[in-house]
């Protein structure tokens, strides 16, 4: 799977050695073969993407031959059709957007939250003692068990769908960018300290940017989090968006538009998590970490 | 400035070792140090110490590891206040740690200029990076630099500051012998371009030795010994004077030695 270097045993080779070379007076050798020539033939990409299109075929199979009837999952082509047809008449795309903006503005005010509630409990004294508890003693609870109260306050509209996302997404947010100011190398700070930086500079130049990698990793348990929190939020009483495309379907018994919104909720997932990838790329090319080659 | 104005006598001295015109400048010194103590729990690191350096004056602080000369250099860069008695050191002075303490965030360059004033300059970290060697380096991140590259960066950071005291804590500690080498000479060279006052803590007595005006040894919280060097500039470590200065800051320091006898 992996492009590590690999060693080529042969006959004769290290467990074998003091037997040889009692035996016959040569000497056992290994041959160390140079890392490109491990996993020459099929591309990685493909490797990897035999997994997904095996499972698609046995779904294939299993649908064109009766094992997996209809009502309980459609098959691959009645999906794709569906899908089709879903994009031709523009409903899904319409449902995407939808969807996309609620999560976004969700993760907007959620992150904006939780950040700034981060940055205030890192910096001060003063902002730790009010924050830092009462953000701990929140986030135990489970935003799912708050959708009634939601409904309650904000009504059946918009408003619940995103304060649901926002409230999801705040959490790992401050507790991530929490954590990373507070873990910012002390060594780094006294140097900054020996530079003459003003308390302004020092946040700016030292404290957040080391905060950065683990404000990204906060933000990827976000996007996660916002994610399902829109299935969720989507549940109530939608008028528009995947979770209404869904709701309708699951009135109709139309699996293989159920299917074809799993999907697009996938996909947007991975579509946001390159974006994170992408971000990281960016904004920390400075760290000395393993990048994974 | 009096601190180039003072290096100029130092040098001056060199060919012919003379004490007596620091002497009269020690009125005036770069840091003044009288009676400081600095508890950490029951045990007393620092007792009551008194130390002098005149403006653009080298001096070394030996000794062994827990005996407070870090302890010594962190008071004097005002990064411990936890203490007794009388402090006095220049405005402008900068630090390089053993670790160079770069900031990884920033372009090499960038780490250089951090903390001056105004808009990040780079023709001027250019010219502090030219003049440790590696302003081909410049826009790079700190990551991919050696140890030695790193060092001296963390030096250009610190002479770009133009400082009136420099401290060096263990800079070369944690680089290859060969590296090192390279780095004392180079630290030579920029204390008699700069002239600026020089603190340098370090447990190896050649270096001391090698680059220092005068040599303190510090033993459970008190300066026990002071050694002036006069040896003549660039020093010699086969020099015999040289090996038998460095025999007896050995002594010193209470470790016995197989080269004493060939001084």
């Amino acid at each position: 799977m992996s492009s590590i270097a690999t060693i080529t045993i042969r006959p004769g080779a290290v467990e074998r050695r003091a037997a040889d070379a009692k035996d016959d007076g040569t000497l056992a050798r290994q041959r160390i073969e140079p890392a490109s020539a491990a996993g020459q033939g099929v591309p990685r990409w493909l490797r990897r993407l035999s997994g997904p299109i095996l499972l698609v075929l046995l779904w294939h199979v299993a649908s064109q031959t009766g094992v997996l009837p209809g009502e309980v999952l459609a098959g691959p082509s009645t999906v794709i059709g569906s899908a089709a047809k879903l994009i031709g008449t523009g409903e899904l795309q319409d449902a995407m957007v939808i969807s996309l903006g609620r999560a976004l503005a969700g993760l907007a005010i959620g992150g904006s939250i939780g950040v700034a509630l981060a940055v205030l409990a890192g910096l001060f004294r003063l902002g730790e003692d009010f924050v830092d508890a009462t953000m701990q003693m929140l986030r135990t609870v489970p935003n799912v068990a708050l959708i009634p109260l939601l409904i309650i306050w904000f009504g059946i509209g918009e408003a619940p769908k995103i304060a649901l996302i926002a409230l999801g997404t705040a959490f790992p947010l401050y507790l991530n960018v929490y954590a990373g100011i507070r873990n910012v190398d002390s060594t780094l700070i006294e140097a900054g300290r020996t530079l003459g930086l003003s308390r302004a500079a020092m946040i700016g130049h030292v404290v957040l940017p080391g905060a950065l990698p683990n404000a990204l990793v906060g933000l990827r348990y976000s996007l996660g989090i916002a994610w399902l929190a829109l299935v969720f939020g989507e549940q109530i009483n939608a008028t528009a968006g995947i979770g209404y495309l869904m709701a309708n379907a699951r009135e109709m018994f139309q699996t293989d538009v159920i299917v074809v919104c799993l999907v697009v909720y996938a996909l947007l997932g991975l579509g946001v998590d390159f974006t994170v990838r992408t971000l990281e790329k960016v904004f920390l090319a400075w760290r000395p970490a393993f990048s994974g080659t | 400035m009096a601190a180039s104005l003072q290096r100029n006598l130092n040098v001056v001295e060199a060919a012919a070792p003379q004490t007596a015109p620091k002497q009269s400048k020690a009125a005036v010194p770069a840091v003044r140090v009288r009676g400081l103590t600095r508890r950490f729990g029951e045990r007393e690191v620092l007792k009551n110490l008194d130390v002098d350096i005149a403006p653009g004056e080298f001096v070394a602080l030996l000794g062994a590891s827990g005996c407070g000369k870090s302890t010594l250099l962190r008071i004097l860069a005002d990064l411990d206040r936890e203490m007794v008695g009388h402090v006095e050191v220049p405005v402008r002075r900068a630090v390089a740690f053993q670790a160079p303490r770069l900031m990884p965030w920033k372009k090499v360059w960038r780490n250089v200029v951090l903390g001056l004033p105004g808009r990040a300059d780079k023709a001027r970290a250019l010219a502090a990076l030219e003049e440790v060697g590696i302003g081909h380096r410049a826009d790079v991140w700190p990551k991919v630099l050696s140890g030695g590259e790193a060092q001296r960066t963390s030096l250009a950071r610190a002479l770009v500051r133009e400082p009136d005291l420099l401290l060096l804590d263990e800079p070369f500690a944690a680089l290859d012998a060969l590296t090192r080498i390279k780095a004392q000479d180079l630290v030579g060279e920029l204390w008699q371009r700069h002239g600026c006052a020089i603190l340098l803590v370090t447990h190896d007595v050649e270096e001391a030795v090698l680059l220092a005006d005068r040599v303190l040894v510090m033993k459970d919280g008190i300066i026990a010994h002071e050694e002036r060097i006069d040896l003549p500039r660039p020093r010699d470590v086969a020099d015999p004077h040289f090996a038998r200065i460095r025999g007896s800051l050995l002594d010193w320091l209470g470790v016995r030695h197989g080269t004493h006898g060939n001084a």
